[in-house]
């Protein structure tokens, strides 16, 4: 099913349409077919000002009797006398159901714990909400009748079949779908003629046959830019930019990583990229996955690390010796449902105050935060330059949404995006070097291995803020941590100021940062009220204050307890905000975000 | 290049009579006498007194977290292959809280030197009981004695398919220079277990050989290529015997002159031989109880194995190498052009 929503997507977003895409699937990898643990989901919203991948579909694709009840009943799937509930259901009371009828069999019905023998009924289904039956499995057997293939194999390709209609459904021309399955199918070209004929019968069936259902077409232009554009998921985005960053700080670019859902696709990506010099490293544990980063740093390299929540707690007491050490260091944090193992492959935004706190002492590191899926570029693009320029770890947040999650991407020159100069060590400090020397803006000289002239012992102890040696002294421990925090602190000089967006003479602002800007500029819309969107959390913009001042009524809005007003509330206490939170391991629902402003 | 050339401007601050002093004198006489400059040496360790070691070497040095040093002189070796990395470690950073990094290095074969300070006590934090301390050893954290078994670094090495380790004792200042120069002549890592002596916390804990009137009778300095012969008449020679039902090969000690005396060979890959070595005399360090079953089995030190495999740096290295040759896209911008892109 994730492959039939990936090639939706792309296929749309190559037509022009803008996307963002919702790849929903259990922690299981071959979670029990037919039960309702085991359903994988794949949203996506195509169109014109597209900023998230929606709240209730227009059209649903059941491939079986537990997908249709997860999509009729959300998340009350599991109560015994549900019913369709606008409120819960996946889909809207005039959407259009496409069923695999072949998939309702009694069986099939009793794996997915129905209790009568009609699904339409049991559920609740309103008669607004257009059904179509397809026979999915015999309309697919019959087009692949002749190929030769096995049972398994021709069941394989169901999914195409779905999709051709799909394409017929919303009018999307064959040429480009065909090309497209081919590039998909490159690898296995032995599947390229079957797939394509199951498409193409999918989509004529839509055409000539019996389905009375109007078509969809998308209105309007993309909003977008001009430009060169493809479609990219947060995840990759997040790995070419730390790729870019290197190249344009003339720096070798070093991962050192420890497989863990949802951000394991950097590591895939980066050990792919060999041809771009970069080296990753999977390294025996999460600790190991920071460490060798830290001795790649230390040895002067551009050096990353990428991880989940906690995999990001395993690391802190080494995230802390990068603070010490002042050196640079990108950490990506994929944010997942915690604490603990928590909802390994569900969205949340709560290692926040982790990535703010979480280590010991006074040990403050730069905190970003990504927006949408493509911004993951530019985002780990700023987090490598801001690290090498300052000498200081940066924590990176995503999250699953992102990670997984597609947006159109404008694809950018390396000559256009911004200069990164690493912190180098004057000359003239050579035969004297230590490392507590520091410029104007309080940033540490690198000297790194390989360099004569500079040789010093870099430390996790306390230093001596003349010396660089080892300190014990009272008012040298002071001086240092205070030295630390202003190094942050003069960061906020060189990042953009925090923009209003929507109707910015509203009394009313939401609040939100990270991957949540889709929805809440959605839900801005049509509030007519205004959105601060945050992607740099620490240091914050300078202008914060004086946004935040001006709202009478501040909402912010995050997919947790209510870290990030606990933030704000800390640096100005004497702004009054509120909060509105969602704990589901989901996205926000922008219809609900609006009818809690509106109250 | 002179010793001097590796000393740095710090104040040496182990305990006076600690063990070691003398291993950061060998580092510092085997560094100058391998003769890479001090810009292209590091040296990294974690936390406890050994890993105060870089502090007193003019080289670039790092001192980090307890256990973690194996992991980030993995990463400085690995991103920079042309630097030389030694790593400091005790018997509680590298085999307690370290010692899933330390059997990785090992297993990878990272080209590093590390030594390994066993003194079989936590020193830093005021006398516990280590990894290596023998079983029933009484210190602040065990009081009625542990009841854990001991670690043999030896072992532990060989078993995660280690390439090179070599034991060598604080007071004997020679074998130890030749230790780390052939740990560092040697490409792969490299364990130095340096059995020092803590004067404050487990004074005499290598007593039995560090004496200087029992040490050529209870050690024997491997060299390799030459007889394995020992004891202050150099009388004793060392060889093998299989039990006939068992087929259980143990060491034995025979006369000088007998034609059984093993020759050392330290390249040799099967490790079974050189896992025997190493566990000469170890029983006595396994129980404080335990009645050594072969009291004339020495200590072996030297570099009991040195063997060539594939360094996990080069590999890492040559692998990007190989792929970026045959690649097309070699830059971000070219990497891009390679993109299903569409215009708008």
């Amino acid at each position: 099913m994730q492959l039939t929503g990936n090639m939706f997507a792309q296929l749309a977003a190559e037509l022009g349409h803008e996307i963002s895409t919702l790849p929903d699937f259990p922690a299981e990898i071959r979670a029990p077919q037919g039960t309702l643990g085991g359903v994988s989901g794949f949203q996506v919203e195509l169109g014109s000002k597209v900023y998230t991948p929606g709240d209730k579909a227009d059209v649903i694709v059941a491939m079986n009797a537990a997908a249709l009840k997860v999509c009729t009943l959300g998340s009350h799937f599991n109560h015994p006398q549900a019913h369709f509930d606008e409120e819960f259901a996946l889909y809207h009371r005039h959407a259009i159901v496409i069923v695999d009828t072949d998939s309702l069999t009694d069986k099939d019905l009793e794996k997915a714990q129905y209790h009568t023998n009609n699904p339409f009924t049991e559920l609740g289904i309103p008669e607004s909400v257009q059904i179509v039956p397809v026979t999915l499995t015999t309309l697919t057997k019959e087009a692949l009748s002749e190929s030769g293939m096995d049972n398994k194999s021709i069941l394989k390709c169901r999914n195409m079949f779905a999709l051709g209609l799909i394409y017929w459904l919303f009018d999307e021309p064959m040429e480009k779908a065909i090309h497209l399955l081919e590039e998909k199918f490159k690898k296995k070209p032995a599947l390229i003629a079957p797939n394509t004929k199951v498409m193409v019968d999918g989509y004529n069936y839509g055409q000539n046959l019996a389905l009375s259902i109007n078509q969809i077409r998308l209105e309007g232009q993309p909003s977008e830019a001009h430009g060169t554009y493809t479609s990219i998921a947060g995840n990759k985005a997040t790995a070419w930019g730390l790729i870019a960053a290197a190249e344009k700080a003339g720096k070798h670019l070093f991962l050192g990583s420890y497989p863990i859902t949802p951000a394991t696709d950097i590591l895939h990506e980066l050990a792919a990229r060999k041809d771009m010099n970069v080296m990753a490293i999977q390294a025996e544990d999460e600790i190991a996955g920071v460490c060798t980063a830290i001795g790649a740093a230390f040895a002067g390299d551009l050096a990353c690390t990428s991880t989940s929540g906690p995999g990001l707690s395993l690391k802190s007491e080494a995230i802390g010796l990068a603070v010490m050490a002042e050196l640079p260091l990108v950490i990506v944090d994929v944010q997942r449902g915690g604490p603990s193992t928590g909802l390994p492959t569900k969205t949340e935004q709560t290692d926040l105050l982790q990535a703010l706190y979480g280590r010991n002492g006074e040990c403050p590191a730069v905190v970003l935060a990504a927006s949408s899926s493509a911004n993951c570029f530019d985002f780990a693009y700023q987090a490598c330059k801001i690290a090498l320029e300052n000498m200081t770890p940066v924590i990176l947040l995503t999250d699953t949404y992102l990670a997984n999650g597609t947006a159109l991407w404008r694809v950018p020159k390396l000559a256009e995006l911004p200069t990164i100069t690493p912190q180098s060590v004057p000359e003239e400090l050579k035969g004297h070097f230590n490392p507590a020397l520091r410029d104007e803006r309080g940033v540490r000289y690198w000297a790194f291995p390989g360099m004569e002239g500079y040789e010093h012992r870099n430390i996790g102890l306390e230093r001596d803020a003349e010396r660089g040696t080892i300190s014990t002294n009272p008012e040298n421990h002071e001086v240092m941590v205070r030295a630390r925090q202003a190094k942050i602190a003069q960061i906020a000089n060189s990042i953009p100021d925090l923009k209003v967006q929507g109707n910015a003479q509203s009394d009313t602002l939401l609040v939100g940062w990270g991957s949540t800007e889709g929805h809440l500029h959605a839900a801005a819309d049509e509030l007519n009220c205004a959105l601060a969107q945050f992607n740099y959390i620490c240091p914050l913009p300078r202008n914060t204050r004086e946004v935040l001042s001006q709202y009478k009524r501040i909402i912010v809005c995050e997919l947790n307890t209510g870290q990030f007003a606990t933030y704000l509330r800390s640096q100005f206490p004497d702004i009054q905000m509120e909060q509105y939170n969602e704990i589901q391991g989901q996205p926000f629902a922008v219809e609900r975000i609006v009818k809690y402003a509106s109250k | 290049m002179q010793a001097s050339d590796f000393k740095s401007d710090q104040y040496v601050r182990f305990c006076p009579g600690c063990g070691d002093h003398a291993i950061c004198m060998a580092l510092q006489k085997a560094m100058a006498q391998i003769g890479i400059p001090t810009h292209e040496v590091a040296v990294v360790s974690g936390i406890g007194c050994s890993s105060r070691m870089p502090h007193y070497l003019n080289t670039y040095g790092f001192n980090t977290i307890h256990g973690r040093g194996g992991a980030i002189a993995t990463g400085v070796k690995t991103s920079h292959p042309e630097l030389t990395v030694w790593q400091m470690s005790g018997d509680g950073d590298c085999l307690a809280i370290g010692g899933n990094h330390f059997i990785h290095e090992i297993r990878r074969n990272v080209d590093l030197n590390v030594c390994m300070f066993n003194n079989r006590i936590y020193g830093l934090t005021k006398g516990q009981y280590s990894p290596t301390s023998p079983k029933g050893f009484v210190s602040k954290s065990s009081p009625f004695g542990t009841v854990e078994r001991p670690f043999v670094p030896a072992q532990l090495v060989l078993g995660a398919g280690g390439t090179f380790f070599a034991r060598t004792l604080d007071v004997d200042m020679p074998t130890t220079v030749d230790c780390l120069v052939a740990a560092q002549q040697h490409k792969g890592c490299s364990i130095v277990e340096c059995l020092v002596n803590c004067v404050i916390f487990n004074n005499g804990t290598h007593a039995w050989i560090a004496d200087r009137e029992q040490r050529a009778e209870h050690s024997i300095i491997l060299k390799h290529g030459e007889k394995m012969i020992f004891g202050a008449n150099n009388d004793k020679g060392l060889a093998v015997e299989i039990d006939p039902v068992t087929f259980v090969p143990k060491m034995i000690v025979v006369p000088a002159d007998d034609p059984r005396v093993l020759v050392h060979d330290a390249t040799q890959p099967d490790p079974t031989l050189h896992r025997l070595l190493g566990l000469m005399g170890q029983d006595r360090i396994v129980s404080v109880n335990a009645e050594p079953d072969n009291d004339q089995l020495p200590i072996a030190l030297g570099v009991i194995r040195n063997v060539e495999a594939e360094t996990y740096d080069q590999a890492v290295n040559e692998q990007i190498a190989d792929v970026r040759e045959k690649a097309k896209a070699k830059t971000f911008d070219e990497l891009t052009a390679t993109l299903d892109t569409f215009l708008l």
